[in-house]
């Protein structure tokens, strides 16, 4: 067993390399894209209550389909590859980022939100030096599992031809290899641990005014 | 569309009751594991705090990732498929009823300690009873999850709806495809609303 495992590592390396890179690259994608539409909408939904409802209630119903519908529904409208897995995975993830803005921003206690308007600070710093900063939490966990579930949810987009590290697992699964089975599952499980580790240690850098 | 379901309705159904069986076969045993452990639970604070942080490391390893590093010890098909929902549902469970059990007001314990009652029924009388509102969150979530999940199992040939998925992905299928979807998202979207009623009916 674990003589395959290395021999696999020893002719193959470049193209395990290869996958983990396409994974990590369609995953960053994703999530750049879908922090980059959710944190915004979440702005929005904190700052229109009559936005709230609908957009909520929408990515609320989003994430309890199951991803894999979300993945294969992909495939009859945008065909394969990794522009139809980045639009499915942007989908997965926008749903964490927004609720989680949408709670931090209203979570702001009301008395502090008063006391910077009486210390004549604008709208908009307001919202820049108070609201945001205090909300970052939140945004922050919001974030993490999304990138979580995006990078889980990747190892599936190898069925939609998207590449990744779960194409060693479905091959494995294909050919009943074990070798290529624990290196795949192992290699994606590693990669999400990493993640999340790499959020925490993101929470301490940018909040240690938490742990003061 | 419609002429897919007209034909193959009852391959269709014949997956969503697998799909169904998968489910409440996991439920069932989540459930009394998840009893159990919560008992364990009692007897040590720091146990507690231990099986939780490890359970949430086991439930953030992917789904696809678990299912494949434990087809080489129990095999392809359903036993492996309800093992990996179960261990998920640990996670999900666990952490809702014991923080809905530590968020009982502590003078309404320490009234029921100081009448005498042992802990077996503190908990059972008390504690439980208080706490039905945090255990039914976690139930949906983890019903919501078990679902969702199970049709990922369909990989290792664990059956269900994830099965109608992926064949009309490999005979590029779309009606199969989108009725695969619409049933799996249908399944999750019901699950989901009727443990919400049930939440309601709790307050």
């Amino acid at each position: 067993m674990f003589g395959q495992i290395e021999e696999y590592f020893r002719t193959s390396l470049d193209r395990w390399t290869g996958m983990l890179a396409a994974h990590v690259e369609v995953s960053l994608l994703a999530l750049a894209i879908a922090a980059a539409l959710a944190v915004p909408a979440g702005i929005l939904c904190a700052r229109y209550e009559r936005l709230k409802g609908p957009l909520t209630g929408l990515f609320g119903a989003l994430r309890v389909v199951p991803s894999l519908a979300i993945l294969l529904l992909m495939l009859p409208v945008l065909g394969t590859g990794t522009a139809p897995a980045a639009v499915a995975l942007v989908l997965l993830a926008v749903p964490p980022v927004l609720m989680n803005t949408v709670a931090g921003l209203e979570s702001v206690p009301a008395p502090v939100l008063e006391t910077a308007a009486a210390m004549g600070m604008e709208e908009r710093q307001i919202w820049q030096k108070v609201r945001l900063p205090l909300a970052m939490p939140m945004i922050l966990a919001g974030l993490k599992t999304a990138a979580v579930e995006i990078v889980a949810s990747a190892a599936l987009a190898a069925k939609i031809g998207a590449g990744g590290l779960g194409e060693l697992i479905f091959t494995g699964i294909g050919l009943f290899r074990t070798d290529l089975l624990l290196i795949g599952g192992g290699s994606v499980a590693l990669l999400s641990l990493l993640t999340g580790v790499l959020f925490e240690l993101l929470d301490k850098l940018l909040l240690k005014y938490k742990n003061v | 569309m419609i002429n897919y379901l007209v034909r193959y309705y009852d391959r269709l159904l014949t997956a969503l009751l697998e799909h169904l069986e998968i489910v409440l076969l996991a439920m069932v045993f989540s459930v009394i594991l998840a009893a159990g452990l919560t008992l364990l639970c009692q007897f040590s604070r720091r146990f507690a705090r231990l099986l939780v942080h490890g359970l949430s490391v086991l439930y953030s390893v992917p789904s696809l990732a678990l299912l494949a590093l434990l087809i080489p010890l129990t095999g392809l098909g359903k036993t492996t498929a309800v093992i990996v929902l179960v261990l998920y549902n640990q996670y999900l469970l666990l952490r809702n009823i014991l923080a809905g059990l530590d968020q009982v007001d502590p003078g309404v314990v320490e009234a029921a300690t100081g009448m005498g009652m042992t802990r077996w029924q503190l908990l059972r009388q008390i504690k439980l009873p208080l706490a039905r509102k945090a255990v039914i969150a976690g139930l949906r979530i983890a019903l919501v999850s078990t679902v969702s999940i199970a049709t990922i199992a369909a990989a290792i040939n664990a059956g269900g709806l994830g099965t109608v998925l992926f064949d009309g992905l490999r005979t590029m299928n779309t009606a199969k495809i989108l009725w695969g979807s619409l049933l799996s998202a249908a399944l999750a979207l019901g699950a989901d609303r009727l443990l919400a009623l049930a939440e309601r009916k709790t307050e």
